[in-house]
């Protein structure tokens, strides 16, 4: 039973854009059924959760092109964390999507839609892949279906992101990526995920240190300096489907990706040794607080979110690197807490522009007094991603603190030290000047956000707070994938 | 009994329906005979493979004269496979033509045209079915012939000089393969394949062995546009036909990489031509060298179908590097990326037909926004290209991983980044085409409608080919290994 | 072996360089294809001297005509003839059609006109 559901949880999203396709001339049909087949997928994987909480890893070959390389599905805890944010954040950027298009007056929203019901299906087929190989073709199906959202605008700027955007994907997974997976089927016969690692054993500790960078910088979704130019150049799309890069699909797949390497093709213990653990660190902390800085001098809200997130992603590298349990735990824990804070950052700038039509950090002194939800959320999504209580974000650098000072690391603790302070001094101040700044003349009455937009923002802005209160629920993932 | 007269039926039929076509003259009565005949023939290779992976090579004898004395047929599951993919291809594309041929050329050529279809098809499958060294010259001839005339058939007036071209060099070149087969002769004193097989390795130390090895060698070169000897095939291909394009881009150079590998293999034998002729680090530089170099100048190209041509001459390059590895995976990388390579760039050539029929040119610029005005078309082309990058899922995928396997069990790092760059070179000049089609600005005034079914289905036919064998490749690995493994072994 | 003995193999070479010059060098596209066919003849000429055997008489099977020369070459010969006509002939007609066309049989105006050769 538990075996053909996991097809039906990658094959849902394609019905729904299929869905999406057939009923394009009617606009509420066809948010129906995008909203439709995000609760279906919703609850494929909330059905399947208290089995693989209790260590059970269902199983689906889907076909074997090549001996030795099955295309093949297999749900552990940590796809399962995944895909249960994707599947449960999917439903509501859908509904904030809906507002945001529809406020905007965009253009080829059908489009638009069933692009984002492939981009969930090849990010719930990276969530469940069972191999590298499957991993690899779902990565790239997920670059590929992302890329007619990013330059969704058309114009001559939009192709300009579009093609740094896929030229850096997909060029890094050609050059890099794929190579350490051939690299892998060399040394161990088999590209297949499998508790405590494959290569242990088979390999020199010079080699492994070669191959984790190559899958590092590999992996170009995770945003690894210097390969993190996609992501602000992606910020020509629009804004859901900055929500959907930044919280969901693509940067989540990368981290996750490299992650799910880290315990199921190396092995924790073996990186814990290894070398090259010192030069990613570097690698680690240097993205982190560089990406802080550079965020500080945008001026754009969007770019200045790209970097954060660009620093964020690094935090849940960190713990790959770490090799820690509670690295990993960190690591894991982050995943989820930076993407509901993260998408309702994004939210709010996307709220910000279609109902004040702002998009510089510059120019929302005041805004707070006209679009008091939006802001509010903004704050409290804010402290969130500072990793301050009492919100969400502190526990995953609360875990990642004790994973560095366990594997050695103090100085990493102050690296999340200052890049918690660095955090605070280029996000907290905009809802505090957008509350209590600016000038106290009657300027242009501006509306709320569109109320699907709303919706959404409140929706996310809750969970920030509702997951500080209650880490057992991700604590349970991360036990279960340590076990 | 029929059966035992299929081999001689297999290039009987096309060339007698030849002069048929030719007297029935008129547009649609030859094309219907195109089809039929071009089904014909891939039943009896699909009969012919069937009975080869059941039984065993067959050897057919001409007029009951005994090899060596006469001319024999011998197919074993390399000329079985190759075969089919010809014939498969031709019925196909021939399917495709009805329309195509229909916009680019008067109605009072057609039946030539056709007539010199079933040409081809008769020496293509000649090439490939053939156990006898001159026998297989003539059957080049035959098909180069036929393909000077259809290309040269072609709307632009560089159709001309393409073909002129082509000639002259296609010619040199089998001159080249006359000269090797006639000192081999003089040496050996037979024609027969695999009479040559056994008498060669006793005077394989000579010059003249030598030198009949080199004319031999460059001459098919010349006729797979090995580079630096592909100079014709981008004209050619750009300015031919579309129908033409496609059925010679999908067929031509394999069946020369074929008279190749037989050559290479199982006349000289594996040791002589890559061991103790330097063949070996030679081809590999040169495929390398046209994979990297054949990709870059696409890159730049405005005419798409200039681009595709030198893609094919990349990819003749990968093909090139499979033979180099001297290994039974090498040679089955090869032999496999034959396949899978005409699914391909067949796939690839019939998009670019459909968008020639309705916009009537192949420039990058016309393409803007072509991906709303026929955007099933533009998905076949979308796929050939994925394919021709290597996404998993993919036929074209298949192929790399079995090269990098080769390359991996050889020890040789320096093919595997040649073979990555040329997927990333790939991705570049495959995705400025995607990039036009479906961002350029739509042009309101600009002929829109996809193509017609006709010409759509074998294209898509093509294009979910491309999928399944990069799904579902027990067929064509499983045949690529199979006569890789007898090949290597020697006739 | 003397190399007067070899004279006809040096006559083949020196038709094979003769053609092969004519068709590289050569500008007007009909002076192409007739060093085309000298190189051709050349071959021909190689596969004959191959034949001949010292000596020998013509092929004829009968008592008192042995030896006789290698009747194969000769065969091998004709067929290729044949194909060498059919090349000239195709490549001439290509060559009138590209004058009607081009107004010009030279390589280098043709190229001038379009790039293309």
């Amino acid at each position: 039973m538990a075996d053909s559901s996991l097809f039906l949880i990658v094959l849902t999203p394609l019905v729904g854009a299929l869905l999406v396709l057939l009923t394009g001339r009617s606009p509420n049909l066809r948010e129906t059924m995008s909203i439709l087949t995000g609760f279906v997928l919703l609850a494929q994987v909330i059905s399947i959760t208290p089995a693989v909480l209790a260590g059970e890893i269902p199983h689906q070959l889907l076909a074997s092109p090549v001996p030795g390389l099955p295309i093949a599905l297999a749900l552990e805890p940590l796809g399962l964390l995944f895909a249960l944010i994707a599947s449960s954040l999917w439903i509501v950027t859908t509904v904030y999507a809906i507002g945001y298009m529809r406020g905007h007056g965009e253009s080829d929203q059908t489009r638009f839609f069933a692009f984002f019901a492939i981009a969930i299906s090849a990010t719930m087929g990276v969530a469940l892949s069972a191999n590298l190989i499957t991993l690899f073709l779902f990565y790239e199906l997920l670059t590929l279906s992302t890329y007619p959202l990013v330059t969704h605008a058309g114009t001559a700027e939009a192709r300009r992101g579009g093609r740094v955007y896929l030229g850096i994907l997909i060029g890094t997974s050609m050059a890099f990526l794929l190579p350490a997976i051939i690299a892998t089927w060399y040394f161990t016969g088999s590209v297949t995920f499998e508790a405590g690692g494959i290569l242990a054993g088979k390999i020199s500790p010079l080699a492994t240190g070669i191959l984790f960078a190559l899958f590092a910088f590999g992996i170009g979704k995770a945003a690894l300096m210097p390969f993190h130019r996609w992501l602000p150049a992606a910020m020509v799309a629009p804004t859901p489907v900055s929500a959907l890069l930044h919280a969901v699909a693509v940067v989540k797949a990368g981290v996750f990706s490299l992650l799910k390497i880290v315990i199921y093709v190396f092995g924790i213990d073996l990186l814990a040794q290894n070398g090259v653990r010192e030069l990613m660190l570097w690698v680690v902390a240097i993205t982190i607080l560089g990406a802080s800085i550079i965020a500080m001098n945008q001026d754009n809200l969007k770019r200045r979110l790209a970097y954060s997130t660009i620093s964020q992603l690094s935090y849940i590298v960190l713990g790959a690197v770490l090799a820690s349990a509670a690295g990993v735990a960190g690591a894991a824990i982050h995943i989820a807490t930076h993407a509901v804070g993260k998408i309702t950052l994004f939210f709010c700038a996307g709220a910000i522009l279609v109902a004040a039509h702002k998009t510089r950090v510059s120019e929302l002194d005041g805004l707070g007094r006209q679009m008091p939800i939006t802001m509010g959320a903004f704050l409290i999504a804010s402290i969130s991603i500072a990793g301050l209580p009492p919100l969400a974000g502190m526990w995953g650098k609360w875990y990642l603190a004790i994973g560095a000072l366990d594997s050695g690391y103090a100085m990493l603790v102050g690296v999340l030290m200052v890049s918690t302070l660095l955090n605070i001094a280029y996000l907290i101040p905009i809802p505090i000047r957008a509350f209590f700044g600016g000038s106290s003349e009657p300027k242009k009455p501006i509306k709320e956000a569109p109320i699907p937009c709303l919706v959404a923002i409140i929706t996310t802005a809750t969970l920030c707070v509702i997951v500080f209160f209650f880490p057992s629920a991700l604590l349970q993932f991360t036990e279960a994938l340590l076990r | 009994m029929i059966g035992a007269q299929l081999p001689a039926l297999q290039v009987v039929i096309p060339l007698l329906a030849a002069p048929l076509c030719l007297l029935l003259y008129r547009p649609f009565a030859t094309w219907l005979l195109t089809v039929l005949t071009s089904a014909a023939t891939l039943v009896i290779s699909a009969l012919l493979l069937t009975h080869v992976l059941g039984n065993g090579p067959i050897d057919y004898t001409f007029g009951g004269w005994a090899a060596p004395f006469g001319i024999a047929y011998r197919i074993d599951l390399v000329n079985a496979y190759v075969l089919l993919i010809v014939s498969a291809i031709s019925t196909v594309v021939s399917v495709f033509a009805r329309l195509s041929v229909a916009a680019e050329i008067e109605a009072s050529n057609q039946g030539i045209f056709y007539t010199a279809w079933l040409l081809c098809l008769t020496g293509l499958l000649g090439i490939a079915i053939t156990g006898d060294a001159f026998n297989l010259f003539v059957f080049l001839e035959i098909s180069s012939l036929s393909s000077y005339v259809l290309i040269a058939m072609g709307q632009d007036r560089r159709a001309l000089t393409a073909s002129y071209q082509y000639l002259i060099m296609g010619t040199i070149g089998a001159t080249f393969i006359l000269i090797g087969v006639g000192l081999l002769y003089a040496l050996t004193g037979t024609l027969n394949m695999a009479d040559l097989a056994e008498r060669l390795p006793g005077v394989a130390d000579t010059r003249t062995a030598r030198a009949g090895f080199a004319f031999l060698t460059v001459g098919i070169a010349l006729k797979i546009a090995l580079f630096p000897l592909h100079l014709w095939l981008p004209n050619a291909y750009a300015y031919a036909p579309s129908a033409v394009s496609a059925f010679l881009a999908a067929t031509a150079t394999k069946v020369a990489v074929y008279a190749l590998l037989r050559f290479l293999f199982s006349v000289f034998g594996e040791s002589f031509s890559l061991e103790t002729m330097p063949l070996a680090h030679g081809l590999a530089v040169l495929g390398s060298v046209a994979v990297l170099f054949a990709s870059l100048v696409a890159i730049f190209q405005h005419n798409v179908k200039r681009m595709l041509a030198y893609s094919s001459v990349a990819q003749i390059g990968y093909l090139t590097l499979g033979i180099s590895f001297v290994s039974e995976l090498g040679l089955s990388a090869t032999i496999l990326h034959l396949f899978n390579h005409a699914l391909m760039k067949g796939a690839l050539f019939l998009a670019l037909g459909c968008i020639a029929w309705r916009i009537g040119s192949a420039r990058l610029g016309d393409f803007q926004g072509l991906g709303y005005r026929m955007p099933w078309t533009v998905g076949v082309f979308l796929i050939g290209g994925l394919s021709l990058i290597g996404i998993p899922t993919t036929a074209g995928f298949i192929s790399k991983w079995y090269l990098v396997l080769a390359a991996l069990e050889k020890g040789w790092w320096p093919v595997l980044v040649v073979i990555v760059i040329g997927s990333l070179l790939a991705v570049v000049y495959i995705w400025r085409v995607v990039e036009i089609a479906y961002l350029g600005e739509r042009r309101e005034e600009a002929p829109s409608g996809e193509a017609p079914l006709s010409m759509l289905l074998p294209a898509w036919l093509l294009a979910l080919a491309n999928l399944y064998f990069g799904i579902h490749t027990e067929l064509s690995v499983g045949v690529a290994r199979e006569a890789a493994k007898a090949l290597f072994g020697g006739l | 072996m003397s190399f007067g003995g070899l004279y006809n193999y040096w006559i083949v070479i020196l038709l094979m360089m003769t053609g092969f010059y004519v068709v590289i060098a050569s500008g007007n596209l009909v002076k192409k294809i007739i060093g085309l066919n000298l190189f051709q003849a050349s071959v021909f000429i190689l596969y004959i001297s191959v034949g001949k055997v010292a000596g020998g008489s013509a092929p004829v099977l009968q008592d008192g005509y042995e030896p006789y020369s290698n009747p194969l070459p000769h065969v091998l010969i004709l067929t290729a003839i044949v194909v060498g006509v059919a090349t000239t002939a195709l490549g001439l007609a290509l060559v009138v059609r590209i004058r009607e066309a081009y107004d010009s049989v030279e390589e280098d105006e043709i190229h001038d006109q379009d790039e293309s050769l």
